[in-house]
């Protein structure tokens, strides 16, 4: 068996900890997402495999999770529930586990309608509280949904998502607290752009306390131009982008205007970092690797830690 | 039992339809979620709503229609009883119940029954 999860030695050890949305391909060459993965070796700790982002078909995320494992990346597989009955999330869990995936992040998933084949049937056959439930079954009593037992427990480090910045605002840090209780041992959120409203959110989350219990991961975006902001804007569902962002972008000339990006990012990390309770934070560069790298180097995050070469031996989570 | 079944349902469905445009999934949770049906929410969420939820309060899929979730919270929050059951994880639909009377399943425990697997907040 591969080793346990990096990601959650880190975090255990209290290492504020940095990881990055890889570009999901449309290849079958795996030279397309090393290639994109290449880019982040050294300046994260781990890697988000998308499933279906934003409900448009690319490789699959399992696919690409193994394809950084074979490359000693470390990744972190997204799965959602909108494509997979609960057989098939159980059984690419544990396909999953034995190709070497320790992290996994388990959400609802953008709709159907959103995607570039709305005309598909949505399965939502489980939802992700339950997914979490399931993969923590499956990791902490060894069996299937159904009770049947497994040969060999996966070892995961199940991550979820949460958004705190769609309504209903006042029930979203009980719904973190549902997916604690499910069994979720970390939290990527959406995008943070509001920054006080994150802050009053992680104040009712450590007055809940969630913060003890949960490792909670900030998503910062990356925005590229004027353009990206105002697609984000318009097209991403449950994304709140201020108009002031887009305003400050749009006003910058075009060619600076991806600088312009690394510095807004830079700045949204910087106040995220001073929340206490934040402990780490995840880049989304939205096809644009590069872009994280330049973040993570501009907020003095480099070079990422590294852990004994023992702790990456044996089987244990 | 097949006869009652039919009768009970023939109450149950137009009734529960009309006032909460329910679903018959066969295993109610209303008094969980604020008298909002989550059957009705495009992803079934039976546990709290999507990261989708628009601005205004509205759902992902359908704009111009309230998400259940947003009502479930409001609703939750007038309970006199059961307020915060809201908070309590929901186990997975049994699909095969959909169509079936849930006072029935109420009555006989069916609707209690969870699969093998599954603990709920057994961790908490
Ligand atoms: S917005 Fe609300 S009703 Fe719409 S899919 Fe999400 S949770 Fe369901």
């Amino acid at each position: 068996m591969p080793g346990p999860s990096r990601l959650a030695e880190l975090l255990r050890d209290g290492r504020f900890v940095v990881t990055a949305e890889l570009t999901s391909t449309n290849s079958a060459d795996p030279e397309a997402t090393w290639r994109l993965a290449e880019v982040l070796r050294g300046s994260v700790d781990a890697v988000n495999c998308t499933d279906n982002t934003g409900a448009h078909v690319h490789m699959s995320s399992l696919a690409a999770a193994h394809l950084l494992v074979e490359k000693g990346i470390e990744p972190i597989m997204q799965l959602t529930v909108r494509d997979r009955n609960r057989l098939a999330l159980q059984a690419d869990l544990l396909g999953a586990a034995a190709l070497g995936v320790r992290n996994i992040v388990l959400m609802s998933g953008d709709d159907v309608t959103v995607g570039d084949h709305p005309e598909a049937r949505r399965i939502y056959d489980i939802d992700s509280m339950q997914l979490i439930e399931v993969a923590a079954g499956m990791r902490d009593r060894g069996t299937y949904l159904s009770g049947r037992t497994l040969d060999q427990a996966p070892s995961f480090f199940i991550g979820a998502v949460e958004n705190p910045f769609a309504p209903p605002l006042e029930f979203r840090p009980l719904r973190l607290q549902k997916k604690v209780r499910a069994g979720a041992d970390f939290i990527q959120t959406q995008l943070v752009f509001d920054v006080p409203l994150f802050a009053r959110f992680m104040s009712m989350v450590g007055d809940l306390g969630l913060t003890d219990k949960v490792f909670i991961i900030p998503s910062i975006g990356i925005p590229r131009s004027a353009r990206g902001a105002r697609f984000m804007r318009e097209k991403v569902p449950g994304l709140h982008v201020p108009d002031s962002l887009v305003d400050r972008l749009e006003k910058t000339p075009p060619a600076r205007q991806s600088q312009e990006g690394i510095q807004i990012a830079v700045e949204l990390l910087n106040a995220v970092r001073q929340i206490p309770g934040v402990a780490g934070v995840h880049l989304i560069g939205i096809k644009w690797e590069e872009g994280v790298v330049q973040v993570a180097e501009a907020a003095g995050l480099l070079p990422r830690p590294t852990l004994s070469p023992l702790a990456t031996v044996g089987g244990s989570r | 039992m097949r006869v009652l079944e039919r009768l009970v349902v023939a109450v149950e469905k137009p009734l529960k339809e009309a006032v909460w445009d329910c679903r018959m999934c066969g295993q109610c949770i209303l008094h969980s979620t604020g008298l909002s049906c989550p059957m009705r929410c495009p992803k079934n969420l039976r546990n709290g709503p999507c990261g989708g939820v628009r601005a205004n309060g509205n759902c992902e899929v359908y704009p111009d229609k309230r998400c259940v979730w947003v009502e479930a919270w409001e609703g939750s929050r007038r309970m006199p009883v059961f307020k915060d059951h809201i908070e309590h994880l929901q186990k997975p639909v049994d699909w095969q119940l959909q169509g079936t009377s849930s006072w029935i399943n109420l009555v006989s425990g069916r609707d209690h029954e969870a699969p093998k697997g599954w603990e709920g907040h057994a961790r908490s």
